[in-house]
Order: C-alpha cells, then sequence, then structure tokens
C-alpha cells in the first residue's frame, strides 16, 4: 500500500533543489500533501528554539532591559506597535507588516514543560498531543488526513532524516536528487530478489527504484544557485503553485545559548529570505490563499546568559505571514517579564497553547471542523475563541 | 541461543573478515579488551596533545592579524591561516583512512565497536577554525583509553575535554557571583552543558531531575575551560563561589575546586537512572531498536553492583542469552556498513596509504554523506539515531546500492570472486536465495554488488 510517484514526478520535484542542497547543515527534509481547495498552507518548523523575546521585542516592558543588557540595546527599531519591536534582521518583512500580512503570537507553548530538551521538545511539536505517541505520528498528517477528497501521495522530503510532523500512515519517502540508481535490468532484477527476504529492505529498494529507476540522463539537474534555504523555498513555492496545498520543512540554528546577536541574526535572515522567497514565487494571486506558519519547540530563558546568549526556555512565538493573514498585529496575552510573573522564574510564561494557533490555521487552511481538530488532530485540546488572524 | 563466533563478529564486532580470527567465546571479547590495543598502534591517529599545537598555531596567528600594521601584511597572515586550516582538513581526512583500518584490520572488533558507540554517546564537534577537525584526537584522548574502566572515568574525561567543553559552550559560562563577574558585569551561566550532561550522558530525559538541578549543575561546572597551550583548566576565579545542590546532594563550599566536579559526575554516573539509561542504550545499540527488557534488566542490575565497572557491563550484556538470538536485526549505520565491507574484503593497508584524500572523499566520506551519515557530524549532542528506519530511506538505500556496485573494484581492482566472497561476508547467513542470486551474477562487480547490498549483510 505505498504510493509511489513516477519518475517524472519526482525529477521535477527533486532535481528542481540541485546538488548543493544535500550538502548543507541546514537543510531539512521537505513534505508536500494535495487537498482540494485553494488555500496554501506553509508550515516552516524553526529548529533549536526561537528566541521570542528577541524576535518580538517587548521594549515597552520595563523588566525587558533589565533581564537583557547586551541583547536590548537598540530594541526599538523598527518597531511594530509601540511596545514590540522586530529584530533587525527580519528588517525585510517590514513591508508585510505595514501591508498587514505579518503578525505574531507571542507567549505560546506546546504542553512540553520542565525538561527543556530539543528532542523531546520537537517530538511534541511535531506529535501535537500532549505525551508523545510516536505511533500517532504527527499532527499536519492527521489533518490533511481529515480532509474529504484529499489525495494521501507521497510527501518525500531532501536530504537526511524524516520531518515527523508528516510521519504517519500515510506514506512518506525521502530522496536526495543526487542518489541516483543505475542498474542493469537483470541486476535489478536480481537485486530485487535479494531484497524480497526482508520486507523493510524490499520495499524501500521498491522505493528507490522507483523514484530514480530509467535513469536521468534524460534531463539535466537544474543546479540549485544560492543559498538551500531559498532553494527550498523557491521549491515550495513552483508545487504551490501547482497541487500541493500543504507544505512543511525546517529552518535549523535557532539554538543560540552564545553570541546571540550573531547567531540569531543569520537564522532570522535566512527566514526572511525564505519568506520573501515565497512571497515572491507564488505571485499575488496565490499570495493571497496562503499562510506561512512559524514554530519552534520552545522558547529561551528571559534573562540572558553569560556568553551574551540565552538558554532553553518555555514560553516563545509564532510568526504568520501571507495574504491571508490578518496582520498588522502582535497577537496573544503578555504575561510580563518581572521575575513573579515567569515561569518557574526564569522563562516566558506561556499564555497561549502553540496547537491551540495551529487548530485556527488548520480550520482555515484545510477547511477542518472544531470537533476533528478537537478529537483527532490535537486529541483533548479545547480550541477556543478565535483570535482572528486569519481572513 | 548460543553464542557462535560469526554472530560475535558480525553483531558485536567489526563483520566477517576473511583473515582475522574470530573470538571464541563472551570472555575473549571482554578480555581482548583488556589486551593492548593493537589496531590503535598499527594505524595511529594524531592525539589531542599534539593535535593542540594547531590551536595554539591559530592563535598566534589571529594575535598578529590583529596586530599587523598594514593591510598586506594581514593578508598574508590570512593566506597562511587559510593554508594551515586546509592542510588540516587534509590530514583529519587520513585519520579518517585510519579509523577505517582499524576496523578492517582488527582482531578486537569489539573494541572499535565500543569505541564508536561511546564518541557517539559523548558526541562533540568542532565549531570554528583548526577545532572543527578535532573529532578523532578528541576520541583518542578522551574515548578511547577509557572504555575498559569505570563509566564516572570515561564521562569525567569526555565532560571535562576541551573539544566538549568548546561543543557546548561551557568555556563561556561563568559564576555570576565570581570574582571574573565582579570585573564582567554582562558574564553569567551558559547551561548547555550541564543539560546535557544529565539528559544525555548519565541519567537520560526521564531521568529524576529537574530544572533546578540544571541550573545547579550549570553553576558547578563554571570554572571549567580550556586554553590551547595547556588544554583543560580550571578557573578558580571564573567559579561560582558556595555549595551547590545537584539530586539533593551538596557540592563545593568556600573555595571552589575541580574535585567538586568529579565528585558530581562521580555521583551521577552512579546514579541508578544512569545504570538504566547506559543500559538501554547498549542494548539497544548491540541488539536491536526494542531489545528485551529482561536483558536491559540484567545489564542495568551489573552496572549498579560494579557501579558502573564498564568491562563487567559488557560481561553482562554479552553472557545474556538473548544477546545471542540467532536472526540478524540492528540496520548498520552508514560508516559500519562501509568498513564492514571493506573488512570482508579484506582491504589492504597499502592500497590506503598512499591514498590522497580526495580519493578518500570520493570512495567513502562522499557516499556515507549520501548514506545519511556525514562523517562526524550529527545533526546534535544527541548522536546519530539507533532507528532502523533512519538507515533505511529510500534514498540511502540507493546510496548503499550504488556503493556496492562501484566501490569494490575501485577498492580492490583484482575483485574477488563472488562465490569466495559471499563466504567471507556471510559466511553462515547467507541465504539460499542470496546464493543462487550472487552465483548468477553476470560479472564479479554485480555479484560483490549482491553480497553487499543483501540484507542479511546490512543487517547485524
Amino acid at each position: 500500500m505505498t504510493d509511489i510517484p513516477t519518475r517524472r514526478q519526482v525529477l521535477n520535484r527533486a532535481l528542481a533543489l540541485g546538488c548543493s542542497a544535500a550538502a548543507s547543515p541546514l537543510l531539512t527534509p521537505l513534505s508536500l500533501a494535495q487537498t482540494p481547495g485553494q488555500n496554501r498552507l506553509v508550515v516552516i518548523i524553526l529548529r533549536g528554539g526561537m528566541d521570542a523575546i528577541d524576535v518580538i521585542r517587548p521594549y515597552g516592558d520595563p523588566d525587558y532591559r533589565l533581564a537583557r543588557p547586551t541583547l536590548a540595546v537598540g530594541s526599538a527599531q523598527p518597531d511594530l506597535d509601540g511596545f514590540f519591536g522586530l529584530h533587525p534582521a527580519f528588517k525585510n518583512l517590514m513591508p508585510l507588516w505595514k501591508k498587514g500580512e505579518l503578525a505574531f503570537v507571542q507567549a505560546v507553548a506546546t504542553p512540553y514543560r520542565n525538561k527543556r530538551s530539543h528532542f523531546d521538545g520537537q517530538d511534541l511539536l511535531e506529535g501535537g498531543l500532549v505525551k508523545h505517541d510516536a505511533a500517532r505520528g504527527g499532527w499536519l498528517n492527521r489533518a490533511v488526513q481529515l480532509v474529504p477528497g484529499a489525495e494521501m501521495q507521497t510527501a518525500f522530503g531532501l536530504g537526511q532524516g524524516v520531518q515527523r510532523v508528516l510521519v504517519g500512515s500515510a506514506p512518506v519517502a525521502h530522496w536526495a536528487p543526487d542518489a541516483d540508481l543505475s542498474l542493469s535490468p537483470q541486476t535489478l532484477d536480481r537485486a530485487r530478489q535479494v531484497m524480497s527476504e526482508d520486507p523493510e529492505f524490499s520495499q524501500a529498494f521498491a522505493q528507490a527504484v522507483a523514484l530514480s529507476s530509467g535513469g536521468a540522463r534524460d534531463r539535466k539537474p537544474e543546479q540549485g544557485k544560492g543559498p538551500s534555504h531559498v532553494n527550498i523555498a523557491r521549491y515550495a513555492a513552483e508545487q504551490l503553485r501547482g497541487d500541493t496545498r500543504v507544505v512543511t520543512f525546517s529552518l535549523n540554528g535557532w539554538d543560540t545559548h552564545r553570541d546571540q546577536s550573531g547567531g540569531l541574526a543569520r537564522a532570522a535572515d535566512r527566514l526572511t529570505q525564505a519568506i520573501l522567497t515565497l512571497r515572491n514565487e507564488l505571485g499575488n494571486a496565490i499570495w493571497d490563499k496562503t499562510t506561512i506558519v512559524t514554530m519552534s519547540e520552545f522558547g529561551r530563558t528571559v534573562a540572558e546568559n553569560g556568553s551574551r546568549g540565552t538558554d532553553h526556555g518555555t514560553g516563545g512565538a509564532m510568526i504568520l505571514t501571507g495574504g491571508a493573514v490578518r496582520g498588522g498585529r502582535v497577537f496573544g496575552d503578555w504575561p510580563g517579564l518581572a521575575e513573579a510573573q515567569l515561569f518557574q522564574g526564569r522563562d516566558l510564561m506561556p499564555t497561549a497553547d502553540v496547537r491551540e494557533m495551529t487548530g485556527w490555521v488548520l480550520k482555515w487552511a484545510l477547511g477542518l471542523n472544531t470537533a476533528d481538530l478537537e478529537r483527532q488532530v490535537f486529541p483533548g485540546l479545547q480550541l477556543g475563541s478565535d483570535p482572528g488572524f486569519l481572513l | 541461543m548460543v553464542f557462535s563466533p560469526e554472530l560475535a563478529e558480525i553483531r558485536f564486532g567489526c563483520g566477517l573478515s576473511p583473515v582475522q580470527a574470530r573470538p571464541q567465546s563472551p570472555a575473549a571479547m571482554v578480555d581482548a579488551l583488556l589486551a593492548a590495543d593493537v589496531a590503535a598502534q598499527a594505524f595511529p591517529i594524531e592525539p589531542f596533545p599534539a593535535f593542540r599545537a594547531r590551536l595554539v598555531e591559530q592563535k598566534r596567528l589571529a594575535r598578529a592579524m590583529r596586530q599587523a600594521d598594514s593591510p598586506a601584511r594581514q593578508a598574508v597572515l590570512k593566506d597562511e591561516n587559510r593554508a594551515r586550516n586546509k592542510q588540516t582538513r587534509r590530514e583529519s581526512i587520513l585519520w579518517f583512512g585510519q579509523s577505517l583500518l582499524r576496523w578492517v584490520h582488527t582482531s578486537q572488533g569489539f573494541r572499535e565497536r565500543l569505541v564508536h558507540f561511546w564518541a557517539d554517546h559523548f558526541t562533540a564537534q568542532g565549531k570554528r577554525g583548526a577545532m572543527t577537525h578535532g573529532g578523532l584526537p578528541y576520541q583518542e584522548e578522551a574515548i578511547r583509553p577509557n572504555i575498559s574502566g569505570r563509566f564516572e572515568d570515561l564521562l569525567f574525561d569526555a565532560v571535562t575535554h576541551p573539544l566538549m567543553v568548546h561543543y557546548l559552550d561551557q568555556r563561556s559560562s561563568i559564576g555570576p557571583g565570581s570574582e571574573i563577574a565582579r570585573e564582567k558585569p554582562n558574564a553569567g551561566l551558559n547551561e548547555n552543558l550541564a543539560r546535557e550532561v544529565l539528559e544525555l550522558h548519565t541519567l537520560g530525559v526521564s531521568g529524576p531531575y529537574t530544572q533546578a538541578d540544571v541550573r545547579q549543575l550549570a553553576e558547578l561546572f563554571t570554572g571549567m575551560g580550556y586554553l590551547p597551550h595547556k588544554g583543560f583548566i580550571y578557573r578558580a576565579k571564573a567559579a561560582e563561589p558556595g555549595a551547590e545542590t545537584v539530586l539533593g546532594k551538596n557540592y563545593g563550599g568556600a573555595k571552589a575546586r575541580l574535585g567538586d566536579v568529579r565528585a558530581v559526575l562521580r555521583d551521577l554516573a552512579r546514579h541508578p537512572a544512569t545504570a538504566e539509561h547506559v543500559a538501554t542504550k547498549l542494548a539497544v545499540h548491540f541488539l536491536s531498536d526494542a531489545p528485551p527488557p529482561e536483558l536491559v534488566a540484567h545489564v542495568a542490575a551489573r552496572y549498579r553492583e560494579t557501579r558502573g565497572e564498564l568491562t563487567e557491563v559488557y560481561r553482562a550484556l554479552l553472557e545474556h542469552p538473548l544477546a545471542w538470538e540467532p536472526g540478524l536485526q540492528n540496520v548498520k549505520p552508514a560508516f559500519d556498513y562501509v568498513a564492514s565491507g571493506c573488512r570482508a574484503l579484506a582491504l589492504s593497508a597499502e592500497r590506503m596509504t598512499g591514498a590522497k584524500p580526495n580519493h578518500l572523499k570520493r570512495v567513502f566520506l562522499g557516499p556515507m554523506k549520501m548514506m545519511g551519515q556525514p562523517w562526524l557530524r550529527p545533526a546534535g549532542p544527541d548522536g546519530w539515531s539507533e532507528d532502523d528506519s533512519e538507515w533505511l530511506s529510500p534514498q540511502g538505500q540507493a546510496a548503499r546500492i550504488g556503493w556496492a556496485m562501484s566501490a569494490p573494484t575501485r577498492l580492490t581492482p583484482d575483485l574477488i570472486d563472488p562465490r569466495a566472497f559471499l563466504d567471507h561476508a556471510l559466511g553462515p547467513y547467507a541465504s539460499p536465495v542470496l546464493r543462487r542470486q550472487v552465483h548468477g551474477a553476470e560479472t564479479r562487480e554485480e555479484g560483490v554488488g549482491l553480497v553487499l547490498m543483501s540484507p542479511s549483510f546490512q543487517r547485524r
């Protein structure tokens, strides 16, 4: 029961990224899904724990500068709303903010608390449950399967590993463009016999063959020029212009324990470029139907640490952008940064659940109903009132 | 479910070799760990103290660049630095070749496996400059000599190693009440290493620790640092004064000392949760993604009884009947896959000694990256995945098949008869189906490739 895309589909998709992509340490898998309907959803997982307080800077909070003696310097520019400023590395997103196509949700978290482990935190973020259960797959996979008429065609990623958010009973294969098999038909047949003794190998082999047999010689790979995050975004846009409605990928580099001003600026720059590439390549008509949402496994400590960085925290933030976003606002209840207002005296207190916010995005993007979202996608979650960040 | 020399070599060693003797009992496998390290002697890798000279030189150049009186002089120094880094990178690729040869030519396969296991448990990576290439020198100093001692000594040497201190930002973690902090008001803690010690190295993420313990341990760790010309150093001036409480026990007091770090690491090493964590990881690594709970319990009990005497822990693993289930299970990670392939091919050291770094990149490092395991570069401090599915992606399998069909003939131009190779590589694990296909193969390349791509060869 494995859907295997045709070789042509794979080539069309896979080659677009070119070879440079496979070599980048920041490259992460990308997954796609097709559903009926016209709305587009892009989920970007920011791995490492994005520092919400440094991205959407609460310069109007008197405790902010006290907690962040070096990181808070110059924090009011560019200004968002008289209370929050945006990290300057995101300044190229300000035109979207001014058009009302960019919003932020401050002080959100998954149900993950206390241990602050990247690995557990990411499992929970992508699993979307209160307690991680690998067997139930990722929330996005569960959501896509609820869409009537959704064709669960292969979602495949590029590079190493799998994107758990789309893992589940829907078939997933991953592929890198330069892993090509060139076996003679006879050898292929022998190899198939050899693999047939082990079901797991047999399945992987069948997919490998379907993804590359016949040789890629008839089409020259377009070498991906430019950095991999831009190539991924360009490729995602190309798919979203076609039948694809949901894309997810991740960007690493947010674990800024040390010299955060440099590290965060680089990560912010990559994210900005990815977003603007999507904006430019989607075109106006599709952009108007698009929501891009970012999320991260946790936020970071309110206080700066001893290395001009921050350590693993709790409350974080989401970024929402796209023509479908009712933006120009920072959503979420700001809990304050005085010591008594912090979670365990150190972290930004979460005032909303990432999953609740995501639920509203899914309701819009995939047309899911509240009951399904609360029972199937995020079991046990109360969706609450509409935060109103989508058109 | 009894010991067999072939299974010992496949599951707990580096794979079958047509020339190396196989271990004759579990006891012999453990005894070999206490004998001389023959592979390291035969195929030396630069030890960390020698590697440090590169860091010293880098520091000297950086200082000279800052003090240079003209842009031209600066450019000259910059070029020199770049050339030195390139040289270090080339040499580090040759050290990879030595690692591979150890795997191919050792009669103590269990030792190589343990070195890889612990190097992964204590993943540390260089992030900048020459340090980027310090992975194997780190293993030579902190991991390899400690695999058959007590876990607490391994833990201490790994956690206090300059590469680990660098990787997890410990050097810049300063006690807020320390002498240095009085001069630099922004100095403070960095929790990174303390957290990973609890989460990854000792208790495990489900262990009985809290954020407060992470914080206290981070305070206790302040003072740990390194200098290129000295290696690891302890700077009492950077250490947080006063006692810290980790898992309910007080450490330290009036005067900050490295002894307190040693004491807390010793206690963490002897904690029952660490016994459980280490036993589970060993069983998962050597047996299967879901190892039998009674075996894990047996290994953990031995760990607790001996306070982490590692040879005894290994003995408990090897003496358990469930360790010798005949069906092969775990899928080999990429390095283990190509290295055990070279071992079955009896790749000669002579062919490798003259090899150029670019050749090693083409034949090994590039393909390993395509198989999903760029050499010494896992994505985070949790190291490589133990999940079989990680190594069973269609992409990774395509890369393995490509390697199986092309590398053997490049490595051993006088390619072996595939029928003989089948016995060399798999012995009693060659199935009738595989035998039939190999015997019917059209060319030697195809026959040898079929053996190497077969599920039996990819599992252990």
